[in-house]
């Protein structure tokens, strides 16, 4: 899923300072389950800011509402009726739900209320860490199914480079190196001849480098 | 081992047979040609070839190829070093060509340390290729006369390519194969990782021998004498994928403080004395970090000089 983290509130009150009608948009969808922009959150932040107003002495509408998605028209349509309400609309989506509805109210600002971090897991309680990077042609067959894309602080294609101490990538004892989980991986599939064959050059023209990316599908266009 | 492919002196030399020794210099973090100069005049008789640093742990400076060509210029044989961290293969490629354009005649491919160890953190990293990739890359210009787009390359670079190994990074059992893999690539020299754990080097190579990988690459050892126990407990416990067993520590403590220096580079000469005589040592990497003046007397008093004519 997409992982986000919460803005700091600071931030969000300066960006919405000018503003008298504010709708505080959650989403139902990743950023639910990771705790950064759900109905909770919606709550939490909306109480923040009439509490940090109403002791400025200001008077602003604040309003909640948590769609299923943000990312989807049907879904954002749901807002049409009440948007003349609102001077800005603070989205607690990801970046790509924020823009979709930045894109289909064209007159309306909209601000994001998370950081939007990376395509991960719930790793552990309070924990979500990164697994993706969506680089468009994946290569988890060659390695053991864990992605030096990501997990890699240097993609190396070949790994592990000369810093992995003890398990460790050497940018941090608290990052785990990702070609040791590659090896371990090999190990554990009897599989380690594998880690001798060459990864070719990558073709990164299916990745960021090759500009924004899209996919069609004709069969399943109406 | 197979013909000369370049002009190299440290091919010559490693092919004939003797003991290859080259050492290393850092360029300045200005754009003053004359520290680079210094530093190379200071080694020039002692050494076949310079490795030039290329903004080693991620710090500016001034860039490696430019500091080669000053060297170069002074007839001193450099060994360009390139990191995949900061150009992608249109940038990597051209500055092969460029360093060919000066008949540089050495090269090491590195993946190079991460940006955060530098003064520029909060700048991104490219890695398009990896090292291994980029040995590659460095001998299909050469042996195939070919950009990696496929056309040809008028006057193709001919540099002898080496890479680096850490025979000390976790985890231990892929070093031996990694090594292969890094030969298989083409890398035709090796400088290693710093060496102080003298027992785990020595079983490396020795497993790299019975894999018969010591015929198929040249292994130069790298050494960095130790200035203080301080630095010894730095690169121990800071540096990554250093190995300082506690009796270097406990040697260098052992001294009074203004007798570190001279007992560090005492540990420095022993070690290359009884790795000379080591299956598959091909030969010396010295790095003496900010300390080039000590090289002369460690590669005499370790019997490596006067060096081979070739
Ligand atoms: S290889 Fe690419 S697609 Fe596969 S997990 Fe890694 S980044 Fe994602
Ligand atoms: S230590 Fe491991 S994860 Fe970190 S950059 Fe090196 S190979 Fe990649």
């Amino acid at each position: 899923m997409i992982i986000a983290k919460k803005k700091p509130i600071e931030e969000i009150i300066g960006e919405v300072e000018n503003f008298d009608r504010i709708l505080i948009l959650g989403c139902n969808e990743c950023v639910t389950v990771c705790e950064a922009g759900g109905k909770k959150e919606v709550e939490i932040l909306a109480s923040a800011l009439r509490m940090n107003f109403m002791a400025q002495g200001r008077e602003k509408t604040i309003d909640e509402r948590t769609l299923e998605r943000q990312c989807d028209h049907e879904y954002l349509e749901e807002i049409r009726a009440d948007i003349d309400k609102y001077d800005a609309i603070v989205s607690l989506a990801c970046g790509v739900g924020v823009q979709f509805a930045a894109e289909k109210y064209l007159t309306m600002p909209l601000l994001p209320g998370v950081n939007t971090v990376c395509l991960g897991a719930n790793e552990d309680r309070g924990l979500w860490t990164e697994r993706c990077q969506a680089c468009g042609s994946c290569i988890l067959a060659r390695t053991g199914g864990i992605c030096p894309v990501s997990r890699c602080a240097k993609r190396v294609m070949n790994g592990p480079c000369g810093g992995s101490t003890n398990g460790k990538c050497e940018i941090s004892k608290d990052v785990d190196c990702a070609w040791q989980l590659i090896v371990d991986r090999l190990k554990a599939l009897d599989k380690m001849e594998d880690y001798e064959k060459v990864a070719p050059i990558k073709d990164w023209s299916t990745d960021r480098a090759g500009g924004p990316r899209k996919v069609t599908r004709e069969d399943v266009k109406i | 081992m197979s013909a000369l492919n370049t002009h190299s002196r440290l091919e010559k030399i490693l092919k004939a047979g003797h003991l290859g020794v080259t050492s290393e210099c850092g360029p300045p973090r200005g754009s003053d040609a004359e520290e680079v100069k210094k530093k190379g005049l200071l080694i020039k008789d002692y050494v076949d070839a310079v490795n030039v640093t290329d903004n080693q742990t991620a710090m500016t400076r001034m860039s490696s190829l430019a500091a080669c060509i000053h060297l170069k210029l002074l007839g001193i044989e450099p060994v360009l070093q390139m990191v995949t961290r900061d150009r992608n293969r249109i940038a990597l490629q051209s500055d092969i060509l460029g360093a060919a354009s000066f008949d540089i005649p050495n090269m090491l491919c590195l993946s190079g340390d991460h940006q955060s160890f530098g003064d520029c953190k909060s700048g991104q990293n490219v890695h398009d290729l990896d090292s291994m990739q980029l040995v590659q890359t460095v001998r299909y210009m050469r042996d195939e006369g070919k950009f990696l787009g496929g056309d040809a390359i008028k006057r193709p670079p001919k540099i002898f390519v080496g890479a680096a190994a850490n025979p000390f990074a976790d985890p231990f059992e892929i070093r031996v194969p990694r090594l292969a893999k890094k030969i298989a690539c083409g890398a035709e020299f090796i400088q290693t990782q710093c060496i102080y754990n003298i027992d785990k080097f020595k079983e490396w190579i020795k497993r790299a021998a019975d894999r018969g990988l010591t015929e198929k690459t040249f292994i130069m050892a790298g050494m960095t004498p130790m200035k203080s126990v301080g630095m010894a407990k730095y690169m121990k416990n800071k540096v990554p994928g250093m190995d300082v067993p506690d009796e270097i520590i406990a040697r260098l403590a052992g001294v009074p403080k203004d007798k570190q220096a001279e007992e560090g580079v005492n540990i420095c000469v022993e070690h290359i004395q009884e790795l000379k005589e080591i299956k598959g040592v091909s030969g010396f990497h010295i790095m003496a970090i900010e300390w080039e003046e000590k090289v002369p007397e460690i590669i005499q008093r370790a019997g490596l000089y006067p060096r081979p004519q070739v």
